[in-house]
């Protein structure tokens, strides 16, 4: 572990600031510490959406590494790509260093449209990082559901209504599926627990071959939150086992951020505008707190303190 | 070098090799497949010292070659038909970021129904999308197209994408004598050089930004003038070529149009059949001739209009259709250069040979016989016609 304390982060910053992202976005503070533990020799590739649009407004760019965006659904190909260029590129003497390639996309370019390209790299074993930041919505067109909002939420196209509590499904297991390709390392991360998620960065990118990590990433317009409390739901989404922190190291789930004492999930819940619909509805809160008990039951984490 | 025995699909393979890829990356489809076959067993056997990615879909296929093109590598992928189409999104930012991507296309009929043979209704949907279009007539063009198609693809003055058409089994399966020029020929023709605008860490550079209305005109204006004037490095290229290796093909290959009543304008393969209905025709004293394109986009629309000028009628072969126009999309061209240049020639299009259906030298015939009917009448009855379909 080598990030033991906050100090001990690299003082370099390769992801600047006046940035376009809002108030207390998650996946400005995960582009920063992304960049900050990969250093300056590497190459993110960034998928349509949020961080793109809100980084690289042309003539201005936050990035102080190169960075490229082709689409929305390829960038674990175009990852993939950039790999087999610096392979080639190393062997044949016409570069001398193999750089960290680091694919950034949220949760519509991972669990929905680029779901083929992931898969594609996993499987081929390309040696990149696919980090996904997970705000749970297409959040950059308005608030629309996907395949990894939760149950429960509002969003433009899971209003909730009288034949409807908001999003009718679950989340898509993305650490599951990605484990599944076989692949050595994977992990959830959460922008609440800063170190946690440094360190697993840092592990991924020394693992050979790909590997892959899964932010949850709160988004203040889209969960209906103060700007000043993205951090703190974040740490009330793990504190509730249902964003658990853990990794999966060839195979061998572990939980690294360890909750001897749960809250129930309606402390999560009332916390977001996205969910007020269904705070007083008792046999919902059930639903999503039974959701819960199972992961906490699968990641050791404690029983609900009163 | 010693003449050897080569499909159109291997001579690109060939070629290939000899340019020294970095970075191929393609998803087998037929009638590319022996291509594919061909780079992974050069790879395997160290014969080409690159990097094979086996990919998922050819959405993936352009778009890790855009990549690693980006990143500085010399990049090659191969296609057609529904594959083709599938990559249609990613040919646009292929050609929006200037990245000097090379890309084989077995050109093949679109689904549905569903059909592997030769037509070209695959590569006139990309029409739009900014790449440089070559087509070819024989296994031996395409090789050295390919060879040509680096050299203009990471010219300075152009940094576009160029794809390499050839028909699909017509010239992807059948076996000619091809003579390649030497390896060294081949890299001091078509040298690799290290790009200044490449993803590196060393000078981090951000690609494929937002490009809002007060900037995103101009990068479109840019890249629509650099395939403009990308044919003077075209012509300079082909010259070029044409000194070291003998053979140069130009902009299109016109046969007996000097004195001609008629000329059929076609594209790819079907050239040859042509010109030999031109010579049996013209020996029952029929005033035919032929003008095969060679490239298709930037359309040679100047260059064209002086060979169509001294002729009395035009006659449009398009293998493929834009449905609900007025014609087919190479007879667009062709009437709005004749309009353009002030040349009031009648000009009548036919479509046919779509999905493979054969185009015999009856077909031939009776398209020159439109044409030539429509020269001694002067005037056009029917400005579209199909030939060879059943009604």
């Amino acid at each position: 572990m080598p990030y033991k304390t906050l100090k001990d982060l690299p003082l370099e910053e390769y992801f600047g600031p006046g940035h376009r992202l809002c108030q207390g976005c998650g996946a400005g503070i995960i582009a920063r510490l992304v960049t900050k533990v990969a250093g300056a020799n590497t190459i993110i590739v960034n998928a349509t959406g949020c961080v793109e649009v809100s980084t690289t407004f042309y003539p201005d760019t936050a990035w102080g590494v190169p960075y490229i965006h082709v689409a929305f659904e390829n960038s674990a190909a175009a990852a993939s790509g950039i790999r087999a260029a610096y392979n080639a590129m190393v062997r044949k003497g016409i570069v001398d260093k193999n750089p960290n390639v680091i694919v950034l996309a949220g949760d519509g370019g991972t669990a929905d449209i680029g779901m083929q390209a992931l898969s594609g790299a996993l499987e081929r074993g390309d040696h990149i990082l696919y980090i996904c930041y997970d705000n749970e919505a297409y959040m950059n067109t308005g608030i629309q559901r996907s395949g990894a909002t939760p149950y429960g939420a509002w969003t433009t196209t899971s209003p909730p209504g009288k034949l409807s509590p908001g999003q009718k499904t679950t989340k898509k297991d993305l650490i599951g599926i990605a484990v599944s390709h076989g692949i050595k390392y994977a992990a959830t991360a959460t922008v609440a627990y800063l170190l946690d998620a440094a360190n697993k960065i840092e592990k991924a990118l020394n693992t050979p071959g790909a590997t892959f990590m899964h932010f949850l990433s709160p988004c203040t317009p889209g969960w209906r939150i103060d700007t000043a409390n993205s951090i703190k739901v974040s740490r009330l989404a793990v504190q509730t086992a249902l964003w658990p922190l853990y990794e999966v190291v060839d195979g061998e789930y572990i939980t690294t951020v360890k909750v001897p004492k749960r809250l129930p999930v309606i402390e999560y819940l009332k916390a977001q505008g996205r969910f007020r619909h269904l705070v007083n509805k008792p046999e919902e809160v059930a639903k999503i707190q039974a959701y819960a008990d199972k992961l906490a039951e699968k990641f050791g984490y404690g029983p609900i303190s009163p | 070098m010693k003449t050897i025995l080569l499909s159109g699909n291997t001579a690109l393979s060939y070629a290939v090799k000899q340019l020294d890829v970095d970075v191929i990356s393609a998803y087998p489809i037929t009638p590319q497949t022996t291509m594919v076959e061909k780079l992974s067993e050069y790879v395997a056997n160290g014969e080409l010292n690159a990097e094979f990615i086996p990919v998922e879909s050819e959405h993936s296929a352009l778009s890790s070659v855009l990549a690693a093109s980006a990143a500085g590598a010399r990049v090659f992928t191969s296609t057609s038909s529904q594959g083709l189409l599938l990559m249609h999104e990613i040919m646009f930012i292929t050609a929006g970021l200037r990245l000097p991507v090379v890309m084989g296309i077995a050109d093949r009929a679109v689904s549905a129904p569903i059909n592997i043979w030769n037509d070209h209704s695959d590569i006139m949907a990309q029409r739009d999308t900014g790449w440089i279009s070559f087509f070819a007539e024989s296994a031996q063009e395409s090789y050295d197209r390919t060879i040509q198609a680096y050299r203009i693809a990471e010219d300075e003055n152009v940094h576009l994408p160029v794809n390499l058409n050839f028909d699909g089994f017509i010239l992807t399966h059948t076996y000619e004598p091809v003579t390649p020029i030497e390896d060294e020929l081949v890299l001091k023709y078509a040298p690799k050089k290290r790009r200044k605008l490449v993803l590196d860490p060393n000078n981090p550079m951000t690609f494929g930004g937002l490009g809002s209305p007060e900037y995103y005109f101009e990068a479109k204006y840019q890249a629509i003038k650099a395939l403009e004037n990308s044919l003077k490095t075209i012509i300079g290229a082909d010259k070029e070529y044409a000194k070291i290796s003998g053979r140069g093909y130009g902009l299109y290959n016109a046969y007996m149009t000097e004195d001609s009543d008629t000329i059929l304008v076609s594209l790819g393969s079907i050239g040859g059949s042509i010109r030999e209905i031109v010579r049996r025709m013209r020996r029952n004293g029929s005033k035919v001739g032929s003008l095969s394109l060679k490239l298709f986009r930037p359309f040679p629309a100047k260059e064209l209009a002086e060979v169509l000028s001294k002729t009395k009628s035009i006659v449009v072969l398009d293998k493929a259709s834009s449905p609900g126009a007025i014609g087919g999309p190479l007879f667009l061209e062709i009437q709005a250069t004749l309009k353009s240049f002030d040349l009031n020639v009648p000009v009548i299009d036919i479509i046919a040979g779509l999905g493979g259906r054969e185009i015999g030298p009856d077909d031939i015939r009776l398209m020159f016989n439109r044409g030539l009917k429509v020269a001694s009448e002067k005037k056009v009855d029917r400005l579209l016609d199909y030939v060879g379909v059943y009604l």
